[in-house]
């Protein structure tokens, strides 16, 4: 079957997220799509990036010639400091978000539930070696949650949900999702589309999707 | 005369005693005190448990006490990254406890014990798998976790900069869990990169100051290989 639609590639989600961030917030930006939304944040724009491991005002990433051995982002890679920024150390980087600081969370997830639920850190309850790092800290902490994601697995099945089948991260954390099909606002017991890609109808999404869907007005 | 330096690794870990309890600074490779963590191995100590953000990686530093078997039990957040080989073995075969921690929580808890708070509340971790067992209470509406504070019996940390004080600053994100763990242990020990004549220092720049630190080794090995 051929779609009449193009699902956004990783880069078009990150692009998308990128358009609605303000200049002046301060965001936390996870592991995989999230880290790629600070590529399209025009130059022009001062949006300051944290790091669990202690960093405010991350810059791009480093080249042979601007390596820093000392200075890595939260996902191990060796990152630059913009002018501005700073270093501190682990329990004042999760008090800033502990502590309702940080006006934006970017997170992947494997799941996210009607009311705002999100799974993102263990696929099940015997999940070999599991790891939860600071997701737990970011989802119930950080002003606005929003997640970025593919719309249904890679069997077709649905991520966003009445209910998460994996184990929970946080309860009632998630405000935005942006998928490769959509950008959706969390509802108590649906989800809400701001737009979708182009040729994609609402039909279409409501069959990828396992919870209600209202059009925005 | 105040002088907290110590010549070797060896002298600097006397009296680390099987069993103890251990708190390692280090995010990743970065900040982590390899040269301690390995002198540690020669010291015969068992039995251990290891407080880290990480599970090691490699062949190096917390990778090896692992593989050699003297660590009973992790307190970690972050045990699974390219490399922790080591680490996923032995959980596989059943041969280390681990006690899954998330990171807010986990340097929350280290600063609560260098601080004199025996337990805090916090909403991170309500309603997971993490908070089973945990006494919950409800404030300001918010549904909260009792989590208890983390002391160790030794710190091993890794500082830019010290002084025969104990007085330290760190380098860029090699800061990170290193002055939580200074304050949460009863023996605190640093490796520092460069050692400063006292007052040298200035003190505005001071980030741990020496009361958090009994013991100074200057091993100026260069740049983490992260």
């Amino acid at each position: 079957m051929n779609n009449s639609w193009t699902a956004r590639t990783r880069d078009q989600i990150a692009a998308r997220i990128a358009r609605d961030i303000p200049e002046g917030w301060y965001v936390n930006l996870g592991i995989g799509v999230p880290t790629l939304v600070a590529n399209h944040v025009p130059n022009d724009i001062e949006v300051v990036f944290h790091a669990e491991n202690g960093i405010l005002g991350i810059g791009p990433a480093a080249t042979p010639e601007t390596l820093d051995p000392w200075l890595i982002n939260a996902g191990k890679q060796h990152v630059t400091l913009n002018p501005g920024g700073s270093y501190f150390h682990h329990a004042d980087s999760f008090a800033m978000i502990r502590g309702r600081h940080l006006d934006l969370c970017v997170l992947g997830a494997y799941e996210v539930a009607v009311g705002g639920d999100i799974a993102n850190w263990a696929r099940s309850d015997s999940d070999f070696a599991p790891a939860v790092g600071g997701a737990m800290d970011l989802a119930v902490g950080a002003r606005r949650v929003w997640v970025a994601m593919e719309h249904v697995t890679k069997t077709g099945a649905p991520r966003l949900v009445e209910r998460c089948s994996y184990p929970l991260t946080a309860q009632r954390s998630v405000g935005r999702i942006y998928t490769d099909l959509a950008v959706l606002d969390v509802l108590p017991h649906g989800f809400r589309v701001i737009d979708m890609v182009e040729g994609m109808s609402l039909a279409e999404l409501q069959n990828r999707t396992a919870a209600p869907l209202e059009l925005a007005a | 005369m105040i002088d907290k330096t110590i010549a070797t690794v060896a002298q600097a870990l006397e009296g680390l005693e099987h069993g103890n309890t251990l708190l390692l600074g280090g995010f990743g490779a970065v900040g982590q005190a390899t040269h301690l963590i390995e002198g540690v191995l020669e010291t015969g100590a068992r039995d251990l448990t290891v407080v880290a953000n990480n599970a090691g990686y490699g062949q190096v530093g917390l990778a090896r006490l692992l593989r050699e078997g003297r660590v009973r039990k992790l307190i970690c957040s972050y045990p699974r990254i390219p490399g922790s080989t080591i680490f996923e073995e032995l959980y596989r075969e059943g041969k280390l406890e681990l006690e899954l921690v998330p990171q807010g929580t986990l340097a929350e808890r280290m600063r609560a014990a260098g601080a004199g708070i025996p337990a805090f509340f916090t909403p991170t971790g309500f309603g997971t798998r993490l908070a089973d067992g945990k006494e919950v209470r409800d404030y300001n509406g918010r549904e909260c976790v009792l989590e208890t504070a983390l002391y160790g019996d030794v710190a091993l940390i890794e500082a830019w900069e010290a002084d025969r004080w104990g007085n330290l600053t760190y380098k860029a994100s090699g800061r990170n869990f290193n002055p939580v763990c200074a304050m949460a242990a009863k023996l605190t020990i640093a490796q520092a990169q460069h050692l400063l004549p006292l007052g040298d220092m200035d003190p505005e720049r001071v980030v741990t100051p020496g009361i958090f630190v009994n013991r100074v080794v200057h091993i100026p090995y260069g740049s983490p290989t992260a």
